[in-house]
């Protein structure tokens, strides 16, 4: 049985090899939720059209927890996928342990240093080296809001966390759940960044990247955890569990106002069939305006053994960046596209202002990594951050400046 | 041990040939090789192994710079787990007692000649069949306030009606009891029920006789004839306690917060999501001297009792 | 007790009222513990915007059973649109040459520790239930280098094997706490008359071990059945068992949730250990009965 299948394969390769050299590329991915999923169904396609196999793994759940689990496991029996879904200062980690495979000569031939602003190439590479193709950037700090529920409540949309709680009264006498909000750590710290990232650039990066002491014990930092607290009264009381896009599904449905998320969001939106701008508008979150917190993600190409596999993961480093694949692919994701200077024309009113903002704070040091999203910290200090900020917002007792002491603490223990 | 064993016998039981080629004296050793080469491997190299990094600081992948004990000191000036730690004492003891509990009530209830006694069985048995990861859902709606328990009363009429465990950091570990509880304690009821069954007759009649009632023959005669089921029992549950892993990632993956994890959570999150191999195998390392603290004293008994029959 | 039972002669009007007490107390246990199913089973039967609307126990207004046939073969896990069935097979090629193997080598050392006892088979015994205990989590990393080296990384030969090493600590205890009631006596009358180890054990002992191995089997058969952790750490793409779908199935979600494909897939996930429970249920308390539960 299994001869068979293999000498089946066999001869489907002879063929098609051929003429096109096909291999197989085996993606390990947690793109799991609607517009994720519709997303990477477009670089399976554009794979297979050039021959090669898709092997789609994806592991649920978590937010890419079991999927790391798997990669781990992979990596350490001599079997790591050919391409993996990692990011941030985690692709650094892969590198130095030496598992990852140089895409040099795509990116020239693609002239990725030139398409790609630097932020994005800086995080692509390991010691000078491409080893890793970015797919996207996600603004993390965005308010997406339901315009009916504010006209039916009299309120508007806030810009500042202070006027967030007024507005956030009015919605709640309307009988609506103004915050719509889900029970996971990682939405918990990206709230909880949205709110930080108010008190301005400096003391974000000095907090989440510096990770000065000084500033996480600071007066500023105490006042972010109090109004912190202050927005948890406006979520409703089933949130434990709750998975980001059914939080974005009640604003869908008109039963929560706002949420704070990253314009992946927008994805659930677009799949949901709303337009922006008309069903749903999006706001930076209140007082970043000025601000633009990146996540990036992307695919790291891992070694792999046979010349028909090394092709096929090559050709799909050269395809994520290809224009085609970047805008359609965004327009399912809710991001921009990681190149530079791509046509806009089929983009949202809501990517047009992600773009702008992006290239405007490039130039004034408002571009920051997002400490949520694993792009500003190691996994240890990130783990660290998300403890104490989610166990501040979900424990009733606990004061401000006791979670800034148990902040600063964690972060310490975690260098 | 009571007459079972057969090497008490001189090796050469069967006359005529020299015992040191007997391949039947061989034949059990041999048998036996695999399960013990792969146990010592795969469970007790594993353990040296997890051991040996609890005292480095592997990150993401296992290394080799020792560091002493300080992985340890930094596990327990660690606050998620010492809550991950007194959720296990909560969580296990509540969990053990209330299926014991349930588990003996139920079986004796079971035990009166009730009529489809099959089916009803089954039923108790039946959460023991399916996974966490399948009913992790259903739970997660039955305790969750909004579209739960709690609206469902509240619809009939009811409210006041408040019942918001799952989202009370301080009350959430009741709700892994509530669901480790309905998950197990079937299974317990059939121990009990099978120990019932296999309770000597002849001792029953003659307490009747003696003019002992039910209350009485229970409480004197058969529940302390079942002592090795409460002893099996108990470490069958303290086994799934101590691993339990799936309940917390089905139903709260650790929230409110981290209010509701469990050591296991705490290892798996530690190990994998976190790069903190190091961290992950010492808190490993601590809930297995939790096994051996319950496992010894068991053991014990039941090696040394042997030797005594 | 049907001894007590037969004591008993008289049926006093207070002993009729505690029998109907007693009824309806185990009644109402049972509703409880079937409760998570049925809600599991009605809301798979609805669709969503009768979920939506409605209460957890409302019944669907009419039976909707797209949600069964999606969940089968087209709902989407990841990228790929099949539905769970094509991992059932996977599954079942993990199982059932786990379950057997596993049963047979504890066959096998529940025999020799109790009846062939050879110098350190007692501490041998002791070290493989403190085994039972290790949190599968520890295992995972070097297991996976291990199956890197055997070269059975990532197939289902590899899962197979997993399941077996944890499996066994199990089936060896049950099947030594079974063979320690059996008279040693019939063991020794037949060695003396020159039967061999396997003789003995074929002859002898195999057919009085139906009911443990009953015991045995529906154990196994549910634990890897059930298993997530080893499935989604040491799986393939393609040969991912059925809980690990499920759970990428029940995150996949397209706007809305749909909660009564979740319930479906879920429930055909547990079919098998459900059905394995409801028909040998009965012989599973029995072979508990015979002897597994002396500890």
């Amino acid at each position: 049985m299994k001869k068979l299948a293999l000498s089946l394969t066999a001869v489907a390769f002879s063929i098609s090899a051929a003429t096109t050299h096909a291999g197989e590329v085996e993606v390990l991915h947690w793109w799991t939720s609607g517009g994720e999923a519709a997303s990477i169904n477009v670089l399976k396609g554009l794979m297979e059209e050039e021959g090669h196999t898709w092997k789609d793994f994806a592991v649920a759940g978590g937010a890419g927890e079991s999927a790391m689990t798997v990669l781990k496991s992979r990596a350490i029996s001599g079997n790591p996928p050919a391409s993996a879904q990692i990011k941030g200062p985690t692709i650094q980690e892969w590198g130095d342990l030496g598992f990852l495979t140089n895409l040099d000569d795509v990116a020239k031939a693609g002239d990725w240093d030139v398409v790609l602003p630097q932020v994005v190439s800086n995080t692509m590479k390991h010691e000078g080296h491409y080893v890793a193709a970015p797919v996207n950037v996600h603004r993390v700090n965005w308010l997406w809001a339901n315009p009916e529920v504010f006209r039916k409540s009299g309120a508007s949309i806030p810009t500042t966390w202070k006027q967030f709680i007024s507005e956030a009264d009015k919605i709640k006498a309307a009988g609506f759940t103004p915050l719509a909000h889900g029970g996971q750590a990682w939405q918990d710290a990206t709230l909880f960044e949205a709110i930080a990232l108010e008190k301005g650039a400096k003391f974000y990066n000095s907090a989440f990247i510096g990770l000065s002491d000084d500033t996480l014990r600071s007066d500023e930092m105490i006042d972010v955890f109090r109004t912190f607290k202050k927005v948890r009264g406006y979520v409703d009381s089933g949130f434990s569990g709750r998975d980001w896009n059914i939080a974005t599904s009640m604003v869908i449905n008109g039963d929560a106002a706002m949420q704070i998320m990253g314009d992946w969001a927008k994805g659930e939106f677009t799949a949901a069939g709303k337009k922006a701008g008309i069903d749903y508008v999006c706001y930076p979150a209140p007082g970043t305006s000025e601000m633009f917190t990146f996540n990036i993600d992307s695919l790291a190409m891992f070694k792999v053994k046979g010349e028909d596999n090394q092709k096929a993961q090559q050709d799909l480093a050269r395809l994520i960046l290809e224009p085609e694949f970047q805008e359609t692919f965004n327009l399912n994701k809710g991001s921009i596209p990681a190149r530079l200077n791509m046509s806009r024309e089929k983009f949202d009113t809501c990517a047009h202002s992600s773009m702008d903002s992006f290239l405007a704070s490039s130039t004034t040091g408002n571009l920051l990594p997002s400490m949520a999203h694993g792009m500003a910290a190691s996994s240890m200090v990130q783990g660290a951050i998300y403890d104490v900020v989610t166990n501040y917002f979900n424990d009733e007792s606990m004061t401000p400046e006791v979670a800034v002491d148990k902040l600063a603490r964690a972060v310490k223990a975690s260098m | 041990m009571k007459t079972n064993a057969i090497n008490s016998e001189p090796t050469n039981a069967r006359a005529g040939r020299p015992a040191r080629l007997s391949l039947a004296d061989w034949m059990p050793k041999i048998v036996m090789a695999p399960t013990v080469i792969v146990t010592l491997v795969c469970m007790y190299g594993y353990m040296i192994w997890t051991a040996v990094l609890s005292m480095t600081n592997s990150r993401m992948l296992p290394s080799y710079d020792f560091v002493g004990l300080s992985q340890y000191e930094r596990l327990f000036n660690n606050d998620r787990w010492i809550v991950a730690l007194t959720n296990l004492g909560i969580f296990g003891g509540l969990f053990i007692l209330i299926c014991l509990v349930l588990g003996v009530i139920l079986a004796i209830f079971l035990d009166q000649k009730i009529r489809s006694e099959g089916a009803i069985r089954t039923i108790y048995l039946y959460p023991m069949a399916i996974s966490f990861i399948v009913t992790g859902t259903a739970w997660k709606w039955l305790l969750n306030p909004t579209n739960g328990f709690e609206k469902l009363m509240i619809d009939m009429g009811f409210t006041d009606f408040t019942f918001d465990w799952l989202v009370n950091p301080d009350k959430v570990v009741y709700c892994l009891v509530i669901a480790a509880v309905w998950q197990a304690s079937g299974f317990v009821m059939a121990l009990f029920l099978a120990g019932l069954r296999g309770v000597d007759g002849d001792l029953i009649k003659a307490a009747q006789l003696d003019g002992a009632n039910t209350f009485t023959t229970y409480r004197r005669i058969i529940l302390p004839s079942l002592k090795p089921v409460f002893f099996s029992a108990m470490v069958i549950l303290s086994h799934i306690a101590i691993k339990s892993f799936d309940l917390v990632a089905a139903l709260t993956n650790g929230g409110p917060g981290y209010s509701s994890d469990l050591p296991a959570n705490f290892m798996y999150a530690h190990t994998f999501t976190r790069s903190q191999i190091g961290l992950g195998s010492a808190s490993a390392m601590v809930m297995l001297g939790c096994v051996l603290a319950i496992l010894v004293p068991y053991l014990y008994s039941e090696l040394r009792g042997e030797r005594n029959e | 007790m049907s001894n007590i039972q037969a004591i008993r002669r008289k049926t006093t009007a207070v002993e009729r009222l505690l029998r109907v007490a007693l009824y309806l107390v185990l009644i109402s246990v049972a509703a409880i513990y079937l409760l998570p199913f049925i809600v599991m089973l009605i809301t798979s039967l609805k669709d969503v915007e009768e979920i939506r609307t409605g209460t957890l126990l409302s019944l669907p207004s009419s039976l909707y059973f797209d949600s069964w046939s999606k969940a089968w073969s087209s709902a989407c896990t990841g990228s790929t649109c099949d539905g769970i069935s094509p991992f059932f097979l996977n599954s079942f090629q993990i199982v059932i040459p786990a379950v057997i193997i596993s049963t047979i080598l504890g066959a096998i050392n529940g025999y020799v520790i109790s009846m062939w006892k050879f110098r350190g088979s007692d501490l041998f015994f002791a070290a493989l239930l403190i085994g039972c205990f290790i949190p599968f989590q520890v295992i995972l990393l070097p297991m996976a280098r291990t199956l890197g080296w055997l070269g059975i990384a990532n197939t289902t030969t590899g899962l197979v094997f997993v399941h077996v090493v944890y499996g066994v600590a199990f089936t060896t205890l049950f099947f030594r706490n079974f063979y320690q009631s059996v008279p040693g006596e019939l063991v020794k009358a037949a060695r003396l008359d020159g039967a061999g180890f396997f003789t003995i054990f074929y002859r002898i002992i195999l057919p009085i071990s139906t009911p443990i191995i009953v015991v045995t089997v529906i154990w196994q058969f549910t634990q890897i059945w059930n298993d997530f952790l080893f499935g989604v750490a040491f799986s393939g793409f393609d040969t991912q068992p059925v809980t690990v779908a499920l759970n990428n199935l029940v995150n996949t979600s397209f706007g809305g949730k749909e909660y009564n494909v979740d319930m479906a897939a879920a429930i055909m996930a547990a079919l098998p250990t459900l059905i394995v429970y409801v028909l040998a249920g009965k012989y599973f308390v029995r072979g508990l009965t015979a002897g597994a539960v002396k500890g």
